[in-house]
Protein backbone atom coordinates (compact mmCIF):
# COMPACT_ATOMS: atom_id res chain seq x y z
CA UNK A 1 0.00 0.00 0.00
CA UNK A 2 1.23 3.66 -0.82
CA UNK A 3 1.79 5.25 2.77
CA UNK A 4 2.54 9.19 2.43
CA UNK A 5 2.43 12.26 3.93
CA UNK A 6 -1.05 12.97 3.19
CA UNK A 7 -2.19 9.63 4.08
CA UNK A 8 -5.20 9.65 6.11
CA UNK A 9 -5.77 6.92 8.07
CA UNK A 10 -8.98 5.85 10.31
CA UNK A 11 -9.58 3.27 13.37
CA UNK A 12 -11.05 0.40 11.05
CA UNK A 13 -15.05 -0.10 11.18
CA UNK A 14 -15.61 -2.59 14.65
CA UNK A 15 -12.34 -1.33 15.77
CA UNK A 16 -12.19 0.79 19.45
CA UNK A 17 -9.04 2.85 20.51
CA UNK A 18 -9.46 3.47 24.12
CA UNK A 19 -7.06 4.60 27.32
CA UNK A 20 -7.16 1.57 29.90
CA UNK A 21 -7.32 3.13 33.68
CA UNK A 22 -6.78 -0.05 35.03
CA UNK A 23 -3.58 -0.91 32.57
CA UNK A 24 -2.21 2.71 32.32
CA UNK A 25 -2.44 2.13 28.82
CA UNK A 26 -4.25 2.18 25.36
CA UNK A 27 -6.13 -0.44 24.06
CA UNK A 28 -7.48 -1.59 20.77
CA UNK A 29 -10.52 -3.67 21.15
CA UNK A 30 -12.09 -5.79 18.36
CA UNK A 31 -14.53 -9.17 18.48
CA UNK A 32 -13.26 -10.90 21.04
CA UNK A 33 -9.81 -9.81 21.42
CA UNK A 34 -7.59 -6.96 22.50
CA UNK A 35 -4.10 -5.50 21.65
CA UNK A 36 -2.77 -3.65 24.03
CA UNK A 37 -0.43 -0.50 22.85
CA UNK A 38 1.39 0.92 25.38
CA UNK A 39 4.13 3.78 25.29
CA UNK A 40 4.70 5.33 21.71
CA UNK A 41 2.31 2.44 20.07
CA UNK A 42 -0.53 4.28 22.00
CA UNK A 43 0.61 7.98 21.31
CA UNK A 44 0.81 7.17 17.58
CA UNK A 45 -3.01 5.74 17.23
CA UNK A 46 -4.55 8.22 19.47
CA UNK A 47 -3.75 10.94 16.43
CA UNK A 48 -5.50 8.53 14.09
CA UNK A 49 -8.78 10.33 13.58
CA UNK A 50 -9.55 9.99 9.86
CA UNK A 51 -8.42 13.87 9.23
CA UNK A 52 -4.83 13.87 10.58
CA UNK A 53 -2.37 13.05 7.53
CA UNK A 54 0.61 11.22 8.35
CA UNK A 55 2.93 14.26 7.66
CA UNK A 56 1.04 15.85 10.55
CA UNK A 57 1.20 12.73 12.45
CA UNK A 58 4.95 13.15 12.53
CA UNK A 59 5.22 16.34 13.42
CA UNK A 60 2.73 16.43 16.37
CA UNK A 61 4.53 13.10 18.04
CA UNK A 62 7.90 15.28 17.35
CA UNK A 63 6.42 18.17 18.70
CA UNK A 64 5.35 15.93 22.03
CA UNK A 65 8.72 14.49 22.28
CA UNK A 66 11.48 16.84 21.09
CA UNK A 67 14.63 15.75 20.07
CA UNK A 68 13.44 12.42 18.80
CA UNK A 69 13.96 11.55 15.53
CA UNK A 70 10.40 9.70 15.19
CA UNK A 71 9.32 9.52 11.09
CA UNK A 72 10.78 6.08 10.75
CA UNK A 73 9.25 4.45 13.51
CA UNK A 74 5.45 6.15 12.89
CA UNK A 75 5.84 5.11 9.11
CA UNK A 76 6.48 1.36 10.30
CA UNK A 77 4.04 1.40 13.03
CA UNK A 78 1.45 2.91 10.63
CA UNK A 79 1.98 0.39 7.86
CA UNK A 80 2.25 -2.85 10.42
CA UNK A 81 -0.96 -1.86 11.73
CA UNK A 82 -2.59 -1.27 8.54
CA UNK A 83 -1.32 -4.36 7.37
CA UNK A 84 -3.23 -5.88 10.48
CA UNK A 85 -6.56 -4.64 9.63
CA UNK A 86 -6.35 -2.45 13.07
CA UNK A 87 -6.51 1.22 10.60
CA UNK A 88 -7.65 1.81 7.21
CA UNK A 89 -6.98 4.66 4.41
CA UNK A 90 -9.34 7.33 4.45
CA UNK A 91 -11.15 7.66 0.92
CA UNK A 92 -12.08 10.96 -0.39
CA UNK B 1 -11.93 -9.35 12.61
CA UNK B 2 -8.45 -11.03 13.49
CA UNK B 3 -8.62 -14.25 15.62
CA UNK B 4 -9.36 -13.73 19.28
CA UNK B 5 -7.04 -13.36 21.59
CA UNK B 6 -5.34 -10.88 23.84
CA UNK B 7 -1.91 -9.85 22.52
CA UNK B 8 0.83 -9.33 24.79
CA UNK B 9 -1.75 -9.98 27.66
CA UNK B 10 0.86 -10.24 31.20
CA UNK B 11 -1.71 -8.47 33.71
CA UNK B 12 -3.50 -10.99 35.72
CA UNK B 13 -6.70 -8.80 35.21
CA UNK B 14 -10.28 -10.44 34.11
CA UNK B 15 -10.06 -8.92 30.93
CA UNK B 16 -12.77 -11.22 30.19
CA UNK B 17 -15.92 -10.91 31.78
CA UNK B 18 -18.72 -13.58 30.27
CA UNK B 19 -22.27 -12.99 31.90
CA UNK B 20 -24.34 -15.71 31.35
CA UNK B 21 -27.64 -13.99 32.06
CA UNK B 22 -30.40 -16.66 31.35
CA UNK B 23 -29.90 -20.37 32.01
CA UNK B 24 -33.27 -20.56 30.14
CA UNK B 25 -33.22 -21.33 26.48
CA UNK B 26 -35.93 -22.35 23.65
CA UNK B 27 -33.67 -24.66 22.17
CA UNK B 28 -32.35 -28.31 23.74
CA UNK B 29 -28.83 -28.81 22.32
CA UNK B 30 -27.44 -31.72 23.31
CA UNK B 31 -23.54 -30.80 23.26
CA UNK B 32 -24.93 -27.72 25.25
CA UNK B 33 -22.00 -26.88 28.19
CA UNK B 34 -24.07 -25.41 30.37
CA UNK B 35 -24.16 -27.38 33.93
CA UNK B 36 -26.38 -30.13 33.90
CA UNK B 37 -28.03 -29.24 37.32
CA UNK B 38 -28.54 -25.44 35.77
CA UNK B 39 -32.67 -25.55 36.36
CA UNK B 40 -32.19 -26.34 40.07
CA UNK B 41 -30.04 -22.91 40.81
CA UNK B 42 -31.66 -20.11 42.46
CA UNK B 43 -33.35 -17.31 41.38
CA UNK B 44 -31.98 -14.99 37.86
CA UNK B 45 -30.44 -12.02 39.24
CA UNK B 46 -31.69 -8.76 39.12
CA UNK B 47 -31.08 -5.74 36.44
CA UNK B 48 -29.82 -3.50 39.62
CA UNK B 49 -27.68 -6.92 40.35
CA UNK B 50 -26.10 -7.08 37.09
CA UNK B 51 -25.76 -3.14 36.43
CA UNK B 52 -23.13 -3.52 39.87
CA UNK B 53 -21.53 -6.42 38.14
CA UNK B 54 -20.45 -4.58 35.18
CA UNK B 55 -19.48 -1.53 36.98
CA UNK B 56 -17.06 -3.59 38.92
CA UNK B 57 -16.00 -5.17 36.68
CA UNK B 58 -15.28 -2.11 34.53
CA UNK B 59 -13.58 -0.87 37.16
CA UNK B 60 -11.34 -4.49 37.71
CA UNK B 61 -10.02 -4.17 34.14
CA UNK B 62 -12.85 -6.11 32.13
CA UNK B 63 -12.48 -5.01 28.68
CA UNK B 64 -14.45 -7.79 26.28
CA UNK B 65 -18.02 -8.81 27.63
CA UNK B 66 -19.86 -11.22 26.60
CA UNK B 67 -23.67 -12.16 26.88
CA UNK B 68 -24.69 -15.56 26.63
CA UNK B 69 -26.25 -17.86 28.66
CA UNK B 70 -28.96 -19.83 28.28
CA UNK B 71 -30.45 -17.69 25.81
CA UNK B 72 -29.77 -14.01 26.54
CA UNK B 73 -32.94 -12.55 24.77
CA UNK B 74 -34.62 -14.44 27.20
CA UNK B 75 -33.78 -11.42 29.66
CA UNK B 76 -36.13 -8.46 28.65
CA UNK B 77 -33.42 -5.83 30.62
CA UNK B 78 -30.69 -6.93 28.34
CA UNK B 79 -31.19 -3.71 26.35
CA UNK B 80 -30.35 -1.67 29.66
CA UNK B 81 -27.72 -4.07 30.43
CA UNK B 82 -26.22 -3.20 26.92
CA UNK B 83 -26.43 0.54 27.06
CA UNK B 84 -24.36 0.74 30.46
CA UNK B 85 -21.91 -2.02 29.12
CA UNK B 86 -21.51 0.80 26.18
CA UNK B 87 -21.17 3.39 28.95
CA UNK B 88 -18.98 1.84 31.26
CA UNK B 89 -16.40 1.74 27.80
CA UNK B 90 -16.75 -2.05 27.00
CA UNK B 91 -16.65 -3.78 23.75
CA UNK B 92 -19.55 -6.23 24.07
CA UNK B 93 -20.68 -9.06 22.18
CA UNK B 94 -23.76 -11.34 22.15
CA UNK B 95 -23.58 -14.61 21.72
CA UNK B 96 -27.13 -16.18 20.63
CA UNK B 97 -29.00 -18.63 18.54
CA UNK B 98 -31.14 -16.02 17.15
CA UNK B 99 -34.58 -16.80 18.66
CA UNK B 100 -35.88 -14.15 19.75
CA UNK B 101 -33.75 -11.50 18.26
CA UNK B 102 -36.51 -9.15 16.37
CA UNK B 103 -35.93 -5.77 14.83
CA UNK B 104 -36.94 -3.89 17.62
CA UNK B 105 -34.53 -5.56 19.75
CA UNK B 106 -31.59 -5.27 17.35
CA UNK B 107 -32.36 -1.22 16.86
CA UNK B 108 -32.32 -0.73 20.59
CA UNK B 109 -29.07 -3.06 20.96
CA UNK B 110 -27.50 -1.01 18.14
CA UNK B 111 -28.67 2.08 19.90
CA UNK B 112 -27.28 1.56 23.00
CA UNK B 113 -24.29 0.57 21.85
CA UNK B 114 -23.83 -3.21 21.20
CA UNK B 115 -20.37 -3.88 19.13
CA UNK B 116 -20.96 -7.23 18.11
CA UNK B 117 -23.57 -10.39 17.36
CA UNK B 118 -21.95 -14.15 17.42
CA UNK B 119 -25.01 -16.20 16.02
CA UNK B 120 -24.59 -19.67 16.76
CA UNK B 121 -26.82 -21.91 14.42
CA UNK B 122 -27.86 -24.91 16.69
CA UNK B 123 -28.71 -28.40 14.90
CA UNK B 124 -29.54 -30.68 17.02
CA UNK B 125 -32.87 -29.81 18.69
CA UNK B 126 -35.15 -32.78 19.18
CA UNK B 127 -36.07 -31.93 15.19
CA UNK B 128 -32.14 -32.77 14.52
CA UNK B 129 -33.03 -34.62 10.62
CA UNK B 130 -34.65 -31.10 10.01
CA UNK B 131 -31.17 -28.90 10.55
CA UNK B 132 -30.47 -28.96 6.91
CA UNK B 133 -33.58 -29.34 5.16
CA UNK B 134 -36.74 -27.81 7.34
CA UNK B 135 -36.96 -24.47 5.55
CA UNK B 136 -38.78 -23.50 8.72
CA UNK B 137 -35.72 -23.37 10.26
CA UNK B 138 -33.88 -21.95 7.47
CA UNK B 139 -36.43 -19.12 7.30
CA UNK B 140 -36.00 -18.05 10.85
CA UNK B 141 -31.60 -18.21 9.81
CA UNK B 142 -31.86 -16.34 6.82
CA UNK B 143 -34.40 -13.63 8.80
CA UNK B 144 -31.43 -12.99 11.73
CA UNK B 145 -28.80 -12.78 8.61
CA UNK B 146 -30.55 -9.83 7.15
CA UNK B 147 -31.23 -8.30 10.35
CA UNK B 148 -27.52 -8.49 11.45
CA UNK B 149 -26.34 -7.25 8.38
CA UNK B 150 -28.99 -4.23 7.84
CA UNK B 151 -27.66 -3.43 11.29
CA UNK B 152 -24.38 -3.02 10.41
CA UNK B 153 -22.71 -6.15 12.00
CA UNK B 154 -20.06 -8.72 10.74
CA UNK B 155 -22.16 -11.56 10.01
CA UNK B 156 -20.12 -14.16 12.48
CA UNK B 157 -21.98 -17.88 11.99
CA UNK B 158 -20.59 -20.00 14.90
CA UNK B 159 -21.87 -24.24 14.28
CA UNK B 160 -21.02 -26.70 16.68
CA UNK B 161 -19.42 -30.16 15.20
CA UNK B 162 -20.18 -33.20 16.21
CA UNK B 163 -20.79 -36.81 14.91
CA UNK B 164 -23.79 -36.45 13.65
CA UNK B 165 -23.61 -33.65 11.83
CA UNK B 166 -19.84 -33.74 11.29
CA UNK B 167 -20.38 -35.23 7.72
CA UNK B 168 -22.26 -32.30 6.65
CA UNK B 169 -20.08 -29.87 6.72
CA UNK B 170 -20.09 -29.15 3.12
CA UNK B 171 -24.32 -28.35 3.32
CA UNK B 172 -23.31 -26.28 6.19
CA UNK B 173 -20.96 -24.02 4.62
CA UNK B 174 -22.85 -23.58 1.51
CA UNK B 175 -26.02 -22.60 4.04
CA UNK B 176 -23.32 -20.17 5.60
CA UNK B 177 -22.48 -18.64 2.17
CA UNK B 178 -26.27 -18.53 1.21
CA UNK B 179 -26.62 -16.52 4.55
CA UNK B 180 -23.78 -14.41 3.07
CA UNK B 181 -21.73 -14.72 7.03
CA UNK B 182 -18.67 -13.13 6.91
CA UNK B 183 -17.29 -15.44 9.23
CA UNK B 184 -17.68 -19.21 10.42
CA UNK B 185 -16.53 -20.89 13.14
CA UNK B 186 -16.96 -24.73 12.69
CA UNK B 187 -16.42 -25.23 15.93
CA UNK B 188 -16.31 -29.23 17.75
CA UNK B 189 -17.78 -29.94 20.52
CA UNK B 190 -15.97 -29.30 23.90
CA UNK B 191 -16.96 -32.42 26.53
CA UNK B 192 -18.34 -30.41 29.02
CA UNK B 193 -21.99 -30.62 30.56
CA UNK B 194 -24.69 -31.96 28.39
CA UNK B 195 -21.68 -32.64 25.96
CA UNK B 196 -19.90 -34.68 28.32
CA UNK B 197 -23.31 -37.01 29.44
CA UNK B 198 -23.02 -37.45 25.70
CA UNK B 199 -20.00 -37.93 24.80
CA UNK B 200 -19.94 -41.22 23.47
CA UNK B 201 -22.67 -40.33 21.07
CA UNK B 202 -20.60 -37.14 20.07
CA UNK B 203 -17.44 -37.22 19.50
CA UNK B 204 -16.85 -37.49 15.71
CA UNK B 205 -14.40 -40.79 14.72
CA UNK B 206 -10.79 -39.87 12.93
CA UNK B 207 -11.87 -40.21 9.53
CA UNK B 208 -15.06 -37.94 9.92
CA UNK B 209 -12.54 -35.53 11.27
CA UNK B 210 -10.43 -35.36 8.53
CA UNK B 211 -13.22 -35.63 5.59
CA UNK B 212 -14.65 -32.55 7.15
CA UNK B 213 -11.04 -30.96 7.64
CA UNK B 214 -10.89 -31.70 3.59
CA UNK B 215 -13.81 -30.47 2.81
CA UNK B 216 -13.56 -27.29 4.91
CA UNK B 217 -10.24 -26.27 3.20
CA UNK B 218 -11.65 -26.69 -0.27
CA UNK B 219 -14.30 -24.56 0.57
CA UNK B 220 -11.82 -22.05 2.18
CA UNK B 221 -10.46 -21.58 -1.34
CA UNK B 222 -13.97 -20.94 -3.05
CA UNK B 223 -14.93 -18.64 -0.71
CA UNK B 224 -11.51 -17.03 -0.17
CA UNK B 225 -12.42 -13.10 -0.25
CA UNK B 226 -16.14 -13.73 0.83
CA UNK B 227 -15.93 -15.89 3.87
CA UNK B 228 -13.56 -16.64 6.53
CA UNK B 229 -13.62 -19.99 7.88
CA UNK B 230 -12.02 -21.37 11.06
CA UNK B 231 -11.97 -24.87 12.10
CA UNK B 232 -11.71 -26.06 15.71
CA UNK B 233 -10.40 -29.57 16.30
CA UNK B 234 -11.45 -31.22 19.55
CA UNK B 235 -8.77 -31.66 21.58
CA UNK B 236 -9.02 -35.47 22.10
CA UNK B 237 -7.48 -35.37 19.04
CA UNK B 238 -4.57 -33.88 20.11
CA UNK B 239 -1.53 -34.43 22.31
CA UNK B 240 -1.40 -31.52 24.22
CA UNK B 241 -4.16 -29.91 26.11
CA UNK B 242 -5.40 -26.64 25.51
CA UNK B 243 -4.25 -24.07 27.27
CA UNK B 244 -7.69 -23.39 28.98
CA UNK B 245 -9.13 -19.57 29.57
CA UNK B 246 -5.09 -18.64 29.67
CA UNK B 247 -5.01 -20.13 32.81
CA UNK B 248 -6.94 -20.30 36.28
CA UNK B 249 -8.24 -17.25 37.17
CA UNK B 250 -5.62 -15.36 34.77
CA UNK B 251 -8.32 -13.34 32.44
CA UNK B 252 -11.50 -14.66 32.43
CA UNK B 253 -14.62 -14.50 34.60
CA UNK B 254 -17.95 -15.79 34.35
CA UNK B 255 -20.88 -14.95 36.43
CA UNK B 256 -23.72 -17.19 36.22
CA UNK B 257 -27.81 -16.17 35.60
CA UNK B 258 -27.83 -16.85 39.55
CA UNK B 259 -24.62 -15.03 40.75
CA UNK B 260 -21.83 -17.27 41.05
CA UNK B 261 -18.72 -16.04 40.06
CA UNK B 262 -16.63 -18.89 38.05
CA UNK B 263 -13.03 -18.96 36.67
CA UNK B 264 -14.07 -20.92 33.41
CA UNK B 265 -17.95 -21.66 32.35
CA UNK B 266 -18.08 -25.10 33.60
CA UNK B 267 -16.02 -24.82 36.77
CA UNK B 268 -19.03 -24.98 39.01
CA UNK B 269 -19.43 -28.54 39.14
CA UNK B 270 -15.52 -28.95 40.69
CA UNK B 271 -16.04 -30.43 44.00
CA UNK B 272 -15.39 -28.33 47.49
CA UNK B 273 -14.50 -25.02 45.88
CA UNK B 274 -17.16 -22.64 46.99
CA UNK B 275 -17.41 -20.20 44.42
CA UNK B 276 -18.44 -16.90 45.74
CA UNK B 277 -21.45 -15.51 44.74
CA UNK B 278 -21.73 -11.41 43.15
CA UNK B 279 -24.62 -10.97 45.95
CA UNK B 280 -22.80 -11.47 48.88
CA UNK B 281 -19.25 -9.99 47.88
CA UNK B 282 -17.79 -7.13 45.53
CA UNK B 283 -15.86 -8.15 42.41
CA UNK B 284 -12.29 -7.32 43.21
CA UNK B 285 -12.17 -9.69 46.56
CA UNK B 286 -13.64 -12.59 44.35
CA UNK B 287 -10.73 -12.49 41.47
CA UNK B 288 -8.14 -11.22 43.84
CA UNK B 289 -8.60 -12.90 46.83
CA UNK B 290 -11.27 -15.59 47.37
CA UNK B 291 -9.99 -19.31 47.96
CA UNK B 292 -12.15 -20.72 45.00
CA UNK B 293 -10.29 -18.29 42.39
CA UNK B 294 -6.34 -19.38 43.99
CA UNK B 295 -7.07 -22.89 43.97
CA UNK B 296 -5.29 -23.20 40.32
CA UNK B 297 -3.85 -20.11 39.91
CA UNK B 298 0.31 -20.01 39.44
CA UNK B 299 1.78 -23.58 39.45
CA UNK B 300 2.11 -24.47 42.71
CA UNK B 301 -1.20 -26.82 42.89
CA UNK B 302 0.35 -29.02 39.77
CA UNK B 303 1.19 -32.66 40.19
CA UNK B 304 3.80 -34.27 37.92
CA UNK B 305 4.33 -34.71 35.10
CA UNK B 306 3.19 -31.06 34.91
CA UNK B 307 4.93 -29.84 38.08
CA UNK B 308 8.42 -30.25 36.55
CA UNK B 309 7.24 -30.28 32.80
CA UNK B 310 8.72 -27.12 30.96
CA UNK B 311 5.38 -26.77 29.18
CA UNK B 312 3.78 -25.60 31.58
CA UNK B 313 4.39 -22.42 31.09
CA UNK B 314 2.54 -22.82 27.91
CA UNK B 315 -0.91 -24.97 28.46
CA UNK B 316 -0.81 -24.33 32.48
CA UNK B 317 -1.20 -28.23 32.20
CA UNK B 318 -4.99 -28.01 30.14
CA UNK B 319 -8.20 -27.90 31.39
CA UNK B 320 -9.14 -28.55 34.96
CA UNK B 321 -12.42 -29.25 34.85
CA UNK B 322 -11.50 -31.99 31.93
CA UNK B 323 -8.85 -33.35 34.34
CA UNK B 324 -11.38 -33.75 37.02
CA UNK B 325 -13.94 -35.23 34.32
CA UNK B 326 -11.99 -38.18 33.20
CA UNK B 327 -9.41 -38.63 35.90
CA UNK B 328 -11.40 -37.91 39.31
CA UNK B 329 -8.80 -35.29 40.64
CA UNK B 330 -8.85 -31.70 38.67
CA UNK B 331 -5.01 -30.70 40.05
CA UNK B 332 -3.92 -33.98 37.56
CA UNK B 333 -2.81 -33.13 34.34
CA UNK B 334 -5.38 -33.04 31.57
CA UNK B 335 -5.55 -36.31 30.49
CA UNK B 336 -5.46 -35.17 26.48
CA UNK B 337 -1.42 -34.67 26.82
CA UNK B 338 0.08 -37.84 25.96
CA UNK B 339 2.46 -37.13 28.86
CA UNK B 340 0.00 -37.77 31.28
CA UNK B 341 -0.11 -41.64 32.56
CA UNK B 342 -3.94 -41.15 32.16
CA UNK B 343 -3.69 -40.07 28.50
CA UNK B 344 -5.09 -43.56 27.93
CA UNK B 345 -8.11 -42.52 28.78
CA UNK B 346 -8.75 -40.30 25.80
CA UNK B 347 -7.68 -42.44 23.41
CA UNK B 348 -9.84 -45.34 24.68
CA UNK B 349 -12.66 -42.70 24.02
CA UNK B 350 -11.39 -41.92 20.54
CA UNK B 351 -10.91 -45.61 20.13
CA UNK B 352 -14.72 -45.87 20.81
CA UNK B 353 -15.71 -43.51 18.15
CA UNK B 354 -13.43 -45.24 15.12
CA UNK B 355 -15.56 -48.56 16.29
CA UNK B 356 -18.87 -46.85 16.20
CA UNK B 357 -18.21 -45.47 12.74
CA UNK B 358 -16.93 -48.95 11.55
CA UNK B 359 -20.28 -50.68 13.25
CA UNK B 360 -22.69 -48.61 11.48
CA UNK B 361 -21.94 -47.63 7.77
CA UNK B 362 -23.87 -44.82 8.19
CA UNK B 363 -24.12 -42.38 10.81
CA UNK B 364 -27.46 -43.48 12.43
CA UNK B 365 -29.10 -40.19 13.24
CA UNK B 366 -32.53 -41.99 14.35
CA UNK B 367 -31.12 -44.85 16.78
CA UNK B 368 -28.48 -42.77 18.09
CA UNK B 369 -30.81 -39.95 18.92
CA UNK B 370 -33.01 -42.21 20.98
CA UNK B 371 -29.76 -42.49 23.43
CA UNK B 372 -29.10 -38.70 23.20
CA UNK B 373 -29.80 -36.89 26.14
CA UNK B 374 -31.34 -33.43 25.81
CA UNK B 375 -30.72 -30.38 27.73
CA UNK B 376 -33.78 -29.22 29.38
CA UNK B 377 -35.20 -28.27 32.92
CA UNK B 378 -37.13 -31.84 33.48
CA UNK B 379 -33.09 -33.72 32.44
CA UNK B 380 -31.70 -30.97 34.57
CA UNK B 381 -34.09 -31.71 37.66
CA UNK B 382 -33.65 -35.01 37.38
CA UNK B 383 -29.66 -35.27 37.42
CA UNK B 384 -29.86 -32.62 40.28
CA UNK B 385 -31.99 -35.00 41.92
CA UNK B 386 -29.64 -38.08 41.48
CA UNK B 387 -27.08 -35.88 42.75
CA UNK B 388 -24.28 -37.02 41.65
CA UNK B 389 -22.90 -36.79 37.83
CA UNK B 390 -23.25 -39.78 35.77
CA UNK B 391 -20.32 -41.30 34.06
CA UNK B 392 -20.53 -40.90 30.31
S1 LIG C 1 -26.04 -24.74 23.50
FE1 LIG C 1 -28.20 -24.86 22.84
S2 LIG C 1 -29.36 -25.44 24.65
FE2 LIG C 1 -27.34 -24.72 25.35
S3 LIG C 1 -27.66 -22.55 25.78
FE3 LIG C 1 -26.91 -22.70 23.68
S4 LIG C 1 -28.77 -22.75 22.41
FE4 LIG C 1 -29.40 -23.21 24.52
S1 LIG D 1 2.72 -32.59 31.36
FE1 LIG D 1 1.32 -30.98 32.04
S2 LIG D 1 2.41 -29.05 31.66
FE2 LIG D 1 3.48 -30.67 30.51
S3 LIG D 1 2.61 -30.57 28.44
FE3 LIG D 1 1.43 -32.11 29.60
S4 LIG D 1 -0.29 -30.98 30.49
FE4 LIG D 1 1.21 -29.46 29.81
Amino acid sequence: MPLNDDTIFEIAHHYRFQWEPAQQLHVLLYPEGMVQLPGSSGEILKRVNGAARVGEIVADLERAFPGADLRGDVIEFLENAHGKGWIRTKQG
Amino acid sequence: MEKAGFEQSKVNLPLWLLAEVSYRCPLHCVYCYNPIDYASYGEEMSTEDWLRVLRQGRELGATQLGFSGGEPLMRSDLEILVAEARRLGYYSNLITSGVGLDERRIAAFKEGGLDHIQVSFQDSTREMNDFLSSTRTFDLKQKVARLVKKYDYPMVLNVVLHKLNIDHVQQILEMAEQLEAEYVELANTQYYGWAWLNRDKLLPSRDQLQRAEEITNNFRQHAANRMKIYFVVPDYYETRPKPCMSGWGAVFLCITADGVALPCHSARMLPGLNFPSVRDHDLRWIWHDSPAFNTYRGDAWMKEPCRSCPEKVKDYGGCRCQAYLMTGDAANADPVCDKSPLHGLVTDAVERAAKRERDSAKPQVKRAADALLFRDDANSLRLADANKQPSA
